[in-house]
């Protein structure tokens, strides 16, 4: 067209990036890959093709790493770890810097070969990912200068295997990377089969950095190196970013394992325009939301709720848009969406596209490996499209009449990640926000992220954070080594009655004592064989009754935090006024020690008493005009072992952290002095707490422990018994993806067991970003 | 639909000729419509969300080699050339004249194609219009003048409307005014409506274009809702600044009103033109504002009836741009001709 036309019709033209320098880097190393072990690439073995899927083309080999390359990998990884965690914070700081340094240096290379491999646009792997690796890098090394100060007492997991997924190859790399690293851990990790290339880029800069070796190793391959390390003996921290039914399997097979685990899964994130919204705005927000990276992005505001009075303008404007969105070869500058990752990927999204109901609007893609825009309206929550994570550029749609409303259609989902909430009203906002049932919440915004800000999912969408304090805690664990668990023989004695007027010691459900469903109770022996009375045995039916109870108990978790503390104290209070009692109690079982563990157990109320109202969470330092706040949550209703050792402190220790922060309890006494735990009722009894927060059962923690790891309806299961359970309940947790905290058969010093670590495990951060500006 | 619906209640109420289509509304003049307060209070400018759109803005679109020659000729056919000093004279204003019927090298123009290219408008004070006009007979470029009290638009009211027709009688086609800001801040939005259409009426057959001087509404929505109320009292053209403010037009404010433009629209099928004025000074600049309306409003909007830069220093930047594009050497100020 000549000058003269394009006056005329105004069109854009071409505008590609150069790609040579990037296809000139894999020449350079044969564009065939071995894996990056102990700082060198190894021959390439058996290799696979990776194709720019804008093109088809082949962009190089790259192999599928053996058993014995992960081996390697592991190994050469164990080696580093000592020496690079005794290098100390300072040093490793230093690393991270120049790693943060030489990713700016080699930004745009990294971008291109970022859009090459996975077919993003350039624009989005030049302007958001690769800057967010940088910043992250950044960010974790001022983690690791500040290691020893203000994280005392914890130490390196030792070494991580991580398993990033195709859609942010290198962004995911670094979030996986970066702070392992800076907590003194070594890394193997396996990128997606199909974008291995930005990591293999990285390794290079490693090399560059002069990061030593086997600190950090690449193995590439399928989902069969992916399982064959994250299974691996040598692995001492598992970290999964990818699809909910990968992270379930990883969940299974690292049960009882030992390992510390990650996961960050699916979504299908709900996007809420209310009807004072600047809804221009939020088309963009939407743009943004489901047309970023193709739509595939695990937090992808992906189901639009609008409410009904400007339902049908938003959907107008929203068309409009559609037709603008340009959709084409991801490396031309005027791009808004790129190509699909792989033809498979297309193929997926095109069956479920099309075995959708709804009315279905689409603007126009290329052929090839491309999906235009689609909206699809009128689906009801019942329809599988309002809850089946898509992944890719398809957005549903639906109304709603309040904000109640929008609230439970929003969270009628298996998943929890991400959330948008659209409102010029700070009251409308602010009170959404933190109904919404997900790990990060945006405010008049979509997709935002940043170092200083965790991210991460409830519910389906996995557990555990990435970036910010919190995001520290999956790298690192209590300095202190922990001793084996003894498992105490049962004392047996003759089942006589105890002196006395007979007493029966029944189940704590929902405020009231409940006999046991099964009917069936068993004797309890003290220090030497001396009958105590009787508990009874919980079934499964006497869990879900408790459970259901604890559910009801919704507004504990409403409390304000002023007001748990008084409970607390309130319980601490009566349970100091039987204090005779109880230490009797508990010398009869154990033989001593009952009035000190009397006094600690009032101590221990006292001190979530005070914890009650200064664990609320902080203001992060994001670069933006606005608050991004980590807010402390409740976890919702945990379920949870109690010790067999210190029948009281055990499960005050349980108990005090969990109501204190909202959370509702179903708690399984300790096997050997259940007895403490029954005569607590009456302490709870008149104490104020409300009836549901606190159920107490008594009965086998083996046969309760799959019951309760399975309940779709708790979110958390903490063990701390000497029975042999954390591996069924890690294993057993994997449908729901509840969170576990289990002792894996290892003690736990109930003298010293108190503060942040309980209060970490009894809350999720929630990360609310609220952008202003008048 | 809703919107048709609303637009419809309008019409009924409004004048009858509204048309609903946009085809039939192409040429049309916008005739303005009664005051629809409903829908001014229902407009909203998020900040922080209209910032980050317009901060990736440059960076999702990109125009290079003969598509940026060719746009960057668009930009000066949509520019308003303009001298608005205290010091101007008629030989200052019969140069920038001469500047606009030529207002890149004949070579220069020769060689992209397009000879002939002129700017949109030649903009002065009242006092130069006569000057202007005469200087500019034959070339088809009309004379804008800026008016009722401009900048501040605080003379007595008689006066500012009498202004508008002194300039119309002395040649002016096109009439910038300024809106009373005090309207805007106390939201007298009818004060501001009645104030519009009055200086509609006085400028009969001149186009009239709206100065909100964004940069003293104080907040974006009061952006939004002075360009509502200005097309609603029938401006043909909404305009960001005077020049003359501490921040003229910027990316986000451009954002705001061009949306209210689209708005407009949508619910009237009435076109109303955007002009940004101040501190635009570089083709880069340009290039940008052109993709925002694109991308906003629609091709259509891309040409001189409905898009104008108020500039007085982005022609010479453009120039040595194309200059560039032609040669493919770096060029320097003094090979082109001042205005």
């Amino acid at each position: 067209m000549s000058i003269k036309d394009i006056f005329e019709t105004m069109d854009y033209g071409p505008a590609p990036e150069a790609a040579g320098d990037a296809l000139a880097w894999i020449v350079d190393q044969g564009s065939r890959f071995g894996a990056f072990i102990n700082g060198e690439f190894t021959t390439p073995g058996d290799t696979f093709e990776t194709i720019n899927p804008a093109t088809g083309e082949v962009l190089a080999q790259v192999t599928q790493a053996s058993p014995a390359d992960v081996d390697a990998a592991v190994a050469a990884a164990r080696k580093a770890q000592d020496g690079w965690e005794r290098l100390g914070g300072k040093g490793r700081a230093r690393h991270l810097y120049a790693l943060a340094r030489l990713v700016q240096k080699h930004a745009r290379l990294f971008a291109v070969l970022e859009s090459l491999d996975s077919g993003k646009p350039i624009r989005e792997a030049r302007d958001i990912d690769v800057p967010l690796v940088a910043r992250h890098f950044y960010y974790h090394a001022g983690m690791a200068q500040l290691m020893e100060a203000e994280l005392p007492g914890r130490a390196a997991m030792g070494v991580c295997g991580q398993v990033v997924p195709w859609n942010f190859p290198l962004l995911m790399l670094a979030w996986k990377i970066a702070p392992a690293l800076a907590m003194g851990n070594t890394v193997v990790l396996k990128p997606a089969e199909w974008t291995s290339l930005t990591a293999l880029l990285f390794a290079d800069i490693c090399r560059q950095a002069g990061l030593p070796k086997g600190v950090v190793n690449i193995v590439t391959g399928d989902g069969v190196v992916g399982a064959a390390l994250v299974a691996h003996d040598g692995v001492d921290k598992v970290a999964f970013t990818g699809s909910t039914e990968v992270g379930r399997k990883i969940r299974e097979a690292t049960a009882g394992q030992g390992k510390g685990l990650t996961l960050e899964l699916g979504g299908k994130s709900p996007f809420v325009v209310f009807e004072d919204a600047d809804l221009d705005s939020a088309v963009e927000g939407l743009v943004d939301a489901i047309w970023f990276n193709g739509g595939q992005v695990c937090c992808a505001g992906s189901r639009l709720l609008v409410q009904e009075g400007v339902a049908e303008r938003f959907h107008e404007k929203l068309k409009l848009r559609m037709q603008s969105l340009r959709v084409g070869n991801p490396l031309d500058k005027c791009i808004d969406v790129g190509a699909i990752v792989h033809p498979e990927q297309l193929a997926r999204i095109k069956g479920l596209v099309a075995g959708s109901g709804g009315v279905v609007t689409q603007g126009t893609a290329p052929e090839g490996c491309y999906y235009p825009p689609t909206l699809i309206e009128g689906l009801e929550p019942a329809d599988p499209l309002m809850q089946e994570e898509i992944f890719g550029p398809v957005l549903v749609s639906t109304t709603f009449r309040t904000p109640s409303e929008a609230v439970a259609l929003a969270n009628n989902t298996r998943y929890g990640l991400a959330a948008s909430v659209w409102s010029e009203n700070v009251n409308v906002a602010l009170d959404v926000a933190p109904k919404l049932v997900a790990g990060v919440v945006w405010v008049n915004g979509t997709n935002m992220f940043d170092a200083a800000a965790g991210f991460g999912g409830v519910r389906e969408s996995g557990f555990g954070r990435e970036g910010g304090w919190e995001g520290l805690q999956a790298y690192t664990k209590p300095a202190a080594k922990r001793k084996a668990l003894k498992v105490a023989a049962p004392v047996v004695g003759e089942p006589e009655l105890p002196e006395g007027l007979d007493r029966t010691a029944k189940l704590y459900i929902g405020g009231k004592q409940a006999r046991p469903d099964g009917g069936y109770v068993r004797h309890v022996f003290g220090k030497g064989g001396k009958a105590l009375g009787q508990v009874g045995i919980a079934n499964r039916k006497d869990l879900r009754n408790a459970v259901e109870a604890a559910r009801g108990a919704a507004g504990w978790s409403g409390a304000t935090a002023h007001n748990r503390a008084q409970v607390l104290y309130y319980i601490a209070e009566n349970l100091e006024a039987r204090a005779e009692e109880f230490a009797a109690r508990i010398d009869a079982v154990t033989g001593k020690g009952g009035k000190a563990e009397v006094e600690a157990a009032v101590s221990r109320l006292f001190s979530y008493g005070a914890w009650a109202d200064k664990f609320g969470g902080d203001l992060r330092q994001v670069p933006m005009r606005g608050m991004a706040l980590a807010v402390r949550e409740p976890v919702g209703v945990v379920g949870a072992f109690c010790p067999d050792e210190a029948p009281l402190l055990g499960l005050i220790s349980v108990l005090a952290p969990a109501i204190a922060m909202g959370n509702r309890v179903v708690l399984v006494a300790g096997e050997a002095g259940p007895l403490t735990a029954t005569d607590f009722y009456q302490v709870l009894d008149t104490s104020d707490v409300p009836g549901g927060v606190v159920n107490i059962l008594t009965g086998s923690h083996a046969e309760l422990a799959p019951t309760m790891a399975q309940h779709f309806d708790i979110d958390a299961v903490w063990s701390f018994s000497a029975s042999d359970i954390s591996a069924v309940i890690e294993r057993e947790s994997a449908a729901s993806l509840k969170r576990t905290w289990v002792n894996n058969g290892l003690v736990t010093d109930w003298d010293t067991a108190e503060g942040r670590a309980f209060l970490e495990q009894a809350t999720e951060v929630k990360t609310v970003w609220v952008p202003y500006g008048a | 639909m809703q919107s048709t619906t609303e637009g419809q209640a309008r019409s009924t109420n409004g004048p009858a000729q509204l048309p609903q289509t946009i085809d039939t509304a192409d040429a049309m003049r916008n005739p303005g419509m009664e005051l629809d307060m409903d829908w001014v209070l229902s407009a909203r400018a998020n900040r922080s969300a209209i910032e980050r759109r317009a901060v990736t803005l440059p960076g999702r679109r990109s125009v290079k080699k003969e598509y940026q020659a060719a746009w960057l000729a668009r930009a000066i056919s949509c520019i308003d050339l303009t001298t608005l000093a205290g010091d101007d004279t008629e030989g200052r204003v019969r140069r920038l004249c001469a500047k606009a019927r030529q207002p890149v090298r004949a070579d220069l123009l020769e060689a992209i194609g397009l000879p002939g290219l002129t700017t949109g408008a030649v903009c002065v004070y009242h006092d130069m219009v006569a000057t202007a006009h005469d200087a500019l007979q034959g070339s088809g470029i009309p004379v804008a003048a800026v008016s009722t009290g401009f900048p501040a638009g605080l003379t007595p009211f008689p006066l500012r409307v009498a202004e508008i027709g002194e300039s119309v009688k002395a040649g002016a086609e096109e009439i910038d005014i300024v809106i009373t800001r005090r309207h805007v801040l106390q939201g007298n939005w009818q004060a501001l409506y009645d104030e519009m259409k009055a200086f509609r009426a006085a400028c009969g057959e001149a186009h009239v274009k709206a100065i909100l001087a964004t940069g003293e509404l104080g907040t974006l929505q009061n952006v939004a809702r002075a360009s509502l109320v200005c097309m609603m009292a029938g401006a043909d053209f909404i305009k960001t600044s005077t020049g003359k403010e501490s921040v003229n037009a910027t990316l986000p404010v451009s954002l705001v009103m061009i949306r209210a433009i689209r708005d407009y629209h949508q619910r009237t099928g009435i076109r109303v033109g955007y002009k940004p004025a101040g501190g635009i000074s570089k083709a880069k600049d340009a290039l940008v504002y052109l993709s925002l309306i694109k991308e906003e409003l629609g091709d259509r909007w891309l040409r001189p009836d409905l898009f104008r830069f108020g500039a007085s220093s982005l022609l010479g930047d453009i120039e040595r741009q194309l200059e560039h594009h032609v040669t493919g050497a770096y060029s320097a100020a003094w090979r082109h001709a001042a205005s």
